[in-house]
């Protein structure tokens, strides 16, 4: 079979569990998961070569969902799992999937050293700007005028700039999608994981029971209005500049990636233990 | 987002019953999307309407698929494009549910959904130059006028929901 009559076999449906979601309705990562699917397809891997590793929150429910293999992990750990697996199965596509809490507080530093380490990942931060999971909490992009009773007055802090620290910290692609636009995000996925190194892909993610005033981002997000650049300067200052809702890749970098040789996972712990001995 | 733009391009009727079959089937996924979250979040009476929206779909692609005869819509359809923007035009906006939701906002979404497709046959009959492709997005574009004009008789059976519709006396959450 050639690649594109793999492609032409591969259907979105074929990356869906039968497990439904029980997100709350209106919820974006409905579509989220339905870019995915559609990615998946579009990329011709079958479901067996690709591994969904997630931590805890609403989005890391996503490996679940599809037909994948998949590790719903610890708070905050998803990246140093994913990290893990790349590293002895690179044969593997491994897509990493987060939330803004899970992805930018309890994960932040393995957030940075992800970046830093580029190692061929796709991370997607489903960001929402708050912690649904757990009732409406801020998380680290919530505005600082987020005024609630879990949050009197605001939390007064100014919030985090994912895709600025990507950068900073060395991700090798970095897009940020609206969930409202799954082709356009599943398209950029798709780039994204052909993409070698650390891609980050940011995901507008409304909440739409803790934020429904983010209902309002399918009116607020527009198209990037210059193409991608490899300029990590140029692309500091256009995401430094911009509104927070350009939809689009932003930044293509040419580093190398990070694959050190682990000899291979043969699976014989005896191999392993030889290692430690030298 | 479901607005409907970036459509796939129209060289062919086969190019042409491929998309209006999958604009049905799209939208029989879709409805059943939001049955299952309705079930999911205990609005029976919301799953029976989007079950049937579903089946009401189902029955159109079905026949848009023997309308086709020798044409092999879902293999011909495999190898076009999806919308590079927005969605699908029937495929309801899952941004818009709400797990109170009631019948008059589902058909709400159905009459979104069956206006953005008459305006995607209509836009198709109105610059085809091929006489086939233009007959039959003609004929398509008759059928979606219909399917409007039957969601429109449908509301009037159900009242317009009261501006509380959305409140819940055991809320998700308490943030007062």
């Amino acid at each position: 079979m050639s690649s594109a009559e793999v492609r032409l076999a591969c259907k979105p449906a074929d990356y869906k569990s039968d497990i439904k979601p029980i997100w709350c309705p209106g919820c974006g990562d409905y579509h989220v998961l339905m870019a995915f699917t559609r990615a998946f397809a579009e990329l011709g891997v079958p479901p067996e070569q690709i591994a969904v590793i997630s931590g805890i929150g609403c989005s890391s429910r996503i490996p679940a969902y599809t037909s994948c293999y998949g590790f719903h992990g610890v708070h905050g750990r998803s990246l140093a799992l994913a990290a893990g697996l790349k590293v002895t199965r690179p044969d593997l596509t491994v897509v990493v999937a987060s939330g803004d809490g899970d992805g930018y507080s309890i994960g932040g530093n393995h957030f940075l050293h992800a970046c830093r380490r580029n190692i061929d990942l796709t991370y997607v931060v489903m960001d929402n700007r708050i912690y649904g999971m757990t009732k409406g909490q801020p998380s680290p992009t919530t505005e600082p005028e987020f005024d609630t009773a879990l949050s009197p007055g605001g939390t007064g802090l100014r919030p985090f700039h994912p895709l600025v620290i990507a950068l900073a910290s060395g991700a090798n692609f970095i897009a940020r999608c609206f969930s409202g636009e799954p082709n356009q995000t599943a398209a950029i996925l798709v780039e994204a994981i052909h993409h070698p190194g650390f891609s980050f892909v940011e995901i507008l993610s409304p909440c739409v029971t803790f934020r429904p005033d983010e209902r309002d981002w399918k009116n607020l997000v527009h198209p990037a209005p210059v193409a991608a650049t490899n300029d990590p300067a140029r692309a500091a200052r256009r995401i430094m500049t911009d509104d927070g809702f350009n939809i689009g890749i932003l930044y293509r970098g040419d580093r190398k990636p990070y694959q050190p040789d682990v000899g291979g996972a043969s699976g014989d712990l005896s191999e392993l233990e030889k290692d430690f001995e030298r | 987002m479901s607005s409907s733009t970036g459509a796939p391009r129209i060289f062919s009727l086969a190019d042409l019953f491929a998309v209006a079959y999958r604009i049905e089937a799209d939208a029989v996924e879709r409805y059943n999307m939001l049955a299952d979250q309705m079930e999911t979040h205990n609005n029976p009476e919301l799953v029976q309407v989007f079950r049937d929206l579903s089946r009401a779909e189902g029955i159109h692609a079905e026949e848009i698929r023997r309308m086709a005869g020798d044409i092999d819509v879902i293999a011909h359809g495999q190898g076009m494009a999806r919308w590079s923007r927005g969605e699908s035009p029937e495929e309801a906006d899952l941004a818009s549910a709400h797990y109170l939701m009631t019948p008059w906002h589902a058909l709400q979404l159905a009459l979104a959904g069956e206006k953005r497709a008459l305006a995607f046959f209509t836009s198709i009959a109105e610059t085809a130059k091929e006489p086939k492709i233009k007959k039959m997005a003609e004929e398509f574009m008759e059928e979606e006028a219909e399917h409007v004009n039957l969601v429109h008789r449908l509301l009037r059976k159900y009242p317009v929901p009261s501006k509380s519709w959305a409140q819940d006396s055991d809320p998700p959450v308490s943030q007062e």
